[in-house]
């Protein structure tokens, strides 16, 4: 069995992370839920878990799954206007033009593109997550711009 | 092409995470450990409680990492930080140092402790707050005569300091001897409870 490291140490790291990309897959209103449904889920597996190798990886595919799933129940949401409220100060305010897009594109080009651009992700880390092969991450990441560049001119 | 996607504000995750914990400590939630750090006159203590009890109290002397990931090899590695699982332990260790409480009232998870320890700790907590016992008479009531040492390291390694009152085991001459937390920590602890004032 690996050594794992107290989940706490898990959640300092890469929470902020797995909760901006939930709200890039699934949108801000649904992506508290689809978090504390991911977060339940890893710690339920987490002492069970026999590869401690990469974490931040494993993290994100079951918050990449719970997404998903919700998704499919749920059908999409639009990006919501509280967004600047919500986004930090210093940040740089968001593109809603181009957020409505990406809420548009299909299932894994969004979730490839949203893992590429808001986890800076490897496409061997993304292919990981979304589950397909790596040619296959950077090709869904290469779409979905393509089709974003199409749609905002 | 320029993306820039937007933040998630700090305090709304805090909120998030702060729910997570909640429910990830209720009675059938996925957590099995809770710890919180606070400051107390003798430093900060970072104590941990699982559904049991309070399982593990620490001085600011030891690397809170290295306590962690004990608990995680020994207990479990489903550990949060959750602040509200630590109320009532906090509350009865501000009013034992504020001198308003002498007895702790706590549940308490003894999986840490190994057998000898247990029969060690237990003669320790019979000790009445003010009082002092040597370790050869803890070793006799823990049913090793003549044990004082094995005696002194099973108290040394307390798992629960302060409120498992290990300070009041002190050599046979009255000298303080040794304690897992340094011997100024067991000074103030043992001058609180006489009602003297000490400074730490």
């Amino acid at each position: 069995m690996p050594t794992l490291p107290p989940f706490q140490q898990l959640l300092d790291a890469h929470a902020l992370e797995v909760h901006r990309f939930l709200r890039g897959l699934v949108g801000p209103d649904s992506a508290d839920d689809c978090l504390q449904d991911a977060l339940l889920s890893a710690l339920r597996a987490y002492p069970r878990l026999r590869n401690a190798d990469n974490l931040r990886a494993w993290l994100f595919t079951i918050a990449h799954r719970k997404g998903i799933d919700h998704l499919r129940r749920n059908g999409r949401e639009r990006p919501a206007a509280d967004m600047p409220e919500r986004a930090i100060s210093n940040a740089e305010p968001p593109d809603h033009g181009l957020w409505n897009q990406v809420a548009k594109l299909p299932d894994k080009q969004r979730a490839a593109i949203t893992l590429r651009y808001v986890g800076d992700m490897t496409y061997a880390t993304i292919a990981e997550i979304i589950d397909c092969s790596e040619p296959a991450a950077r090709q869904n990441v290469r779409a979905g711009l393509t089709r974003l560049r199409k749609a905002t001119g | 092409m320029d993306i820039t996607f937007t933040n998630v504000d700090h305090a709304h995750h805090a909120t998030q995470l702060a729910r997570f914990g909640e429910r990830a400590f209720e009675e059938n939630g996925p957590a099995q450990l809770a710890y919180h750090t606070f400051p107390s006159p003798i430093g900060a203590l970072l104590a941990a409680v699982t559904r049991q009890g309070l399982v593990r109290i620490c001085f600011e002397s030891e690397d809170p990492e290295d306590v962690l990931s004990h608990l995680s090899a020994r207990v479990s590695p489903a550990i949060i930080e959750l602040p509200s699982a630590l109320v009532g332990v906090r509350r009865q260790l501000d009013a034992y140092f504020a001198g308003s409480l002498r007895c702790f009232d706590l549940p308490l998870d003894r999986r840490l402790f190994s057998p000898f320890q247990t029969k060690v700790l237990a003669a320790t907590s019979a000790i009445p707050p003010g009082e002092v016992k040597s370790y050869g008479q803890i070793a006799a009531l823990a049913g090793r005569p003549g044990g004082a040492q094995a005696t002194g390291q099973a108290l040394g390694a307390n798992p629960i300091p302060v409120v498992v009152p290990c300070h009041r085991v002190v050599a046979a001459d009255g000298s303080l001897r040794g304690y897992g937390g340094g011997l100024e920590r067991k000074q103030f602890l043992l001058d609180l409870e006489r009602g003297e004032q000490s400074l730490f």
